[in-house]
């Protein structure tokens, strides 16, 4: 049996998972129109590959790029291509961004699949035939796969983890996804394993969802992966983290400033190891997702697999629709690390994995300020980044950018351990956020006007050389001239040729005049 | 006493030839204040500052000869970053030359209007601007600095100014509301 470690801090929160896991995981309807955002994951965007007016077929790529982070959007399902407009998304700020709007015509017609003989594939083939088929990491990062395994082949695995630990409050579409399809995870993480080769597998999972363990035990059991041992680990939140989790598994800690790659350990969440299998002995691209639809608010909570571009509302209704108040308050994500939604019409996307349907009065109205802090250092000892969150509020209420960095904001993993505690109900993590989102707003600004420099100073230099070669070429042409001058003083003084062919006609004439 | 002297005359003298000798080796090429101000600077090259670039306008605040507060683009987050710098007092912006764009701006041809007389693309400082003589001519958005040089040239008027356009990546989170901000309103 493995020996587990602890990381620093962390909090044990009321998990609020049992009303959404009574029903199973639950297929969705489709719904009349698909919303997909050409962005879904974190990385470069997404040119769309479709015209308005053309029809698509089901895993017809309709979105994609050629740049290295970055990953395809599928038609979810058969329909005709409406528009390709701006639509609300889900996003913290509550913005529009480009989305493809699909008429969906019930057909639920693919194209033909065509999966590989995956036994004759290499490694580097399969990582090609992953990123074909769009998958990005579905814990909530939503990074694409195929750039990170490629990364992690040329880096060199020791360790695979594969994370089911779900250690947010309210979300179960990880749970679900062990109890009722433990087998696809086993098999995709067979193929990370024959990827990335690592000496050891561990399959993580809170030991708050036993009939997960069990699905995933009797399924490793009927496909049996070598060196792969399925860990339960303590229920504290945020277990599921990634460096948390290599932390509590290994008792290494992932440096400042690098990824768990660069230790040997690689992560990778069970939803995505799902998604691979489908994608290599199906050849189905990433088209849905388990989603958990729950709440104070919603009458029937529960999971379901939903194909991606899903309006919200659609789910709401499958879930019997709101229970108390007639609209509710949407967050993606769970209690923890969740954001609030701009509306119910927001689809779902790759990194939706669940939406909380809350009353109003549930969600803790934010008076608009809060009260100052008290020092009690409460923050600091729940911190699993081991930060100092006091130091890191008071440089980012008084906007010293730079000194924030000193105290590593950026190792924050914005888990809100923070705020829980803080007595004096200090939004923290939205000081962390901001603080965040202005030191990389000026490193953009900063590297445009870097550019600008050079540009500037570059064609400074080209103007000098253009004058300076103007100058040498005019100078060189008066030489050439004044030489000539000089020349013609020297010889003999020649005849003007007009007098001389004026001499000649006179001469003719006279001849003629004598003749 | 007399081997005193001449022990400290000789040390003296060592010391001053090592000293000569590395201020000539070690001799810094331009003025390393300037560099650091320029660095500050967003760029532009828009001429606002009355100086006739960013790095003009570097050179005149470390001779003592301009304020630190001439600076529109880079507005009070510039202000801020020289005093940092130079250990000086921090200033408002001069709004005499200008006000301060949260979002900056972006010109943009009227290629239907342009008649491709190539003087926009003499003005570009940073040479952001494509085209030949009588072809048509464009802004290449990513290097555009919004200075507006441009525009004076242009015989036809066909350049616009727009704000450029903000994605969902510019988004910030906006930072909570300060509590002493609210007493000191109230």
């Amino acid at each position: 049996m493995l020996k587990l470690h602890h990381f620093h801090g962390g909090l044990r929160l009321d998990g609020h998972k049992a009303k959404s896991l009574q029903r199973g995981l639950l297929q969705a309807t489709l719904p009349e129109r698909l919303f997909l955002p050409l962005r879904q994951h974190i990385g470069d965007h997404n040119k769309p590959r479709v015209e308005i007016g053309e029809r698509v077929l089901k895993g017809q790529v309709i979105a994609s790029d050629s740049a290295l982070i970055c990953a395809a959007v599928h038609a979810p399902t058969s329909g005709t291509i409406r528009a390709i407009e701006n639509y609300p998304v889900a996003h913290p700020s509550g913005k529009i961004d480009t989305c493809i709007v699909i008429d969906v015509d019930g057909d639920d017609q693919g194209v033909e699949p065509n999966p590989a003989d995956l036994e004759s594939l290499a490694p580097i083939e399969l990582i090609e035939l992953i990123c074909r088929a769009g998958i990005v990491g579905l814990g909530g990062a939503v990074f694409p796969t195929s750039p990170k395994l490629s990364r992690g082949k040329v880096q060199g695995i020791d360790t695979l983890i594969i994370n089911g630990v779900e250690c947010e409050p309210y979300i179960t579409c990880d749970d679900i996804l062990m109890r009722f399809n433990a087998a696809e995870v086993i098999r995709g993480s067979g193929y990370l394993q024959r990827i990335l080769a690592p000496r050891t597998t561990y399959i993580a999972i809170e030991d708050n969802k036993p009939e997960a363990i069990a699905a995933m035990a009797k399924a490793l059991a009927e496909h049996p992966l070598p060196d792969t041992e399925i860990i339960p680990i303590p229920t504290i939140y945020p277990s599921g983290g990634e460096k948390q989790l290599v932390q509590i598994l290994t008792g290494k800690e992932v440096p400042h400033g690098q990824l768990a790659f660069d230790i040997g350990i690689f992560c990778q969440n069970v939803g995505t190891c799902a998604a691979i299998t489908r994608a290599l002995e199906m050849d189905e691209p990433l088209i849905s997702r388990v989603v958990t639809i729950t709440g104070d608010n919603i009458a029937h909570p529960g999971n379901w697999e939903a194909r991606l571009g899903t309006p919200i509302n659609h789910l709401i209704e499958l879930a019997g629709g709101y229970q108390h108040e007639a609209s509710g308050h949407l967050v993606m994500g769970g209690s923890m690390m969740g954001f609030a939604l701009s509306g119910s019409d927001v689809p779902i996307v790759k990194a939706s994995n669940c939406i909380m349907v809350m009353r109003e009065e549930t969600i803790p109205k934010s008076p608009g300020y809060h009260d100052e802090c008290i020092r009690c250092s409460k923050c600091a000892e729940v911190c699993p980044a081991q930060l100092l969150p006091q130091q890191l509020y008071w440089h980012a209420r008084a906007k010293a950018y730079e000194r924030t960095r000193e105290f590593h904001l950026f190792d924050c993993i914005e888990c809100g351990c923070c705020s829980t505690v803080c007595p004096s109900r200090i939004p923290l993590v939205q000081y962390y956020r901001a603080a965040k989102s202005e030191i990389r707003a000026t490193r953009k600004a900063q590297f445009k006007s870097d550019r600008a420099r050079l540009r500037f100073e570059f064609r400074e230099k080209r103007l000098l050389l253009k004058k300076q070669q103007d100058e040498e070429r005019r100078r060189l042409k008066r030489e050439a001239l004044q030489k000539k001058k000089a020349g013609a003083g020297n010889g003999k003084p020649q005849a003007d040729p007009v007098q001389a062919a004026l001499d000649r006609v006179k001469a003719r004439k006279k001849l003629a005049q004598e003749d | 006493m007399f081997v005193a002297i001449l022990t400290i005359s000789l040390m003296a003298g060592v010391f001053g030839l090592v000293l000569g000798y590395a201020a000539i080796r070690f001799k810094v090429e331009g003025n390393p204040i300037v560099d650091q101000i320029d660095a500050l600077l967003p760029q532009t090259q828009c001429g606002q500052c009355t100086y006739a670039g960013c790095r003009p306008y570097a050179e005149a605040i470390a001779n003592g000869e301009a304020p630190i507060n001439q600076c529109p683009p880079g507005g009070q987050a510039t202000i801020v970053a020289l005093s940092n710098l130079l250990d000086t007092e921090v200033l408002d912006l001069n709004a005499e030359l200008g006000e301060h764009l949260e979002i900056p701006l972006l010109a943009v041809i009227d290629e239907q209007i342009c008649i491709g007389c190539t003087l926009c693309i003499q003005a570009c400082p940073v040479d952001a601007i494509l085209g030949a003589a009588k072809q048509m001519h464009t802004v290449i958005a990513d290097e555009c600095t919004g200075c507006k040089l441009c525009l004076p040239p242009c015989p036809v008027d066909c350049i616009d100014m727009v704000p450029t356009e903000q994605s969902i990546d510019d988004w910030k989170w906006p930072a909570p509301l300060d509590p002493l901000e609210l007493v000191q309103d109230a």
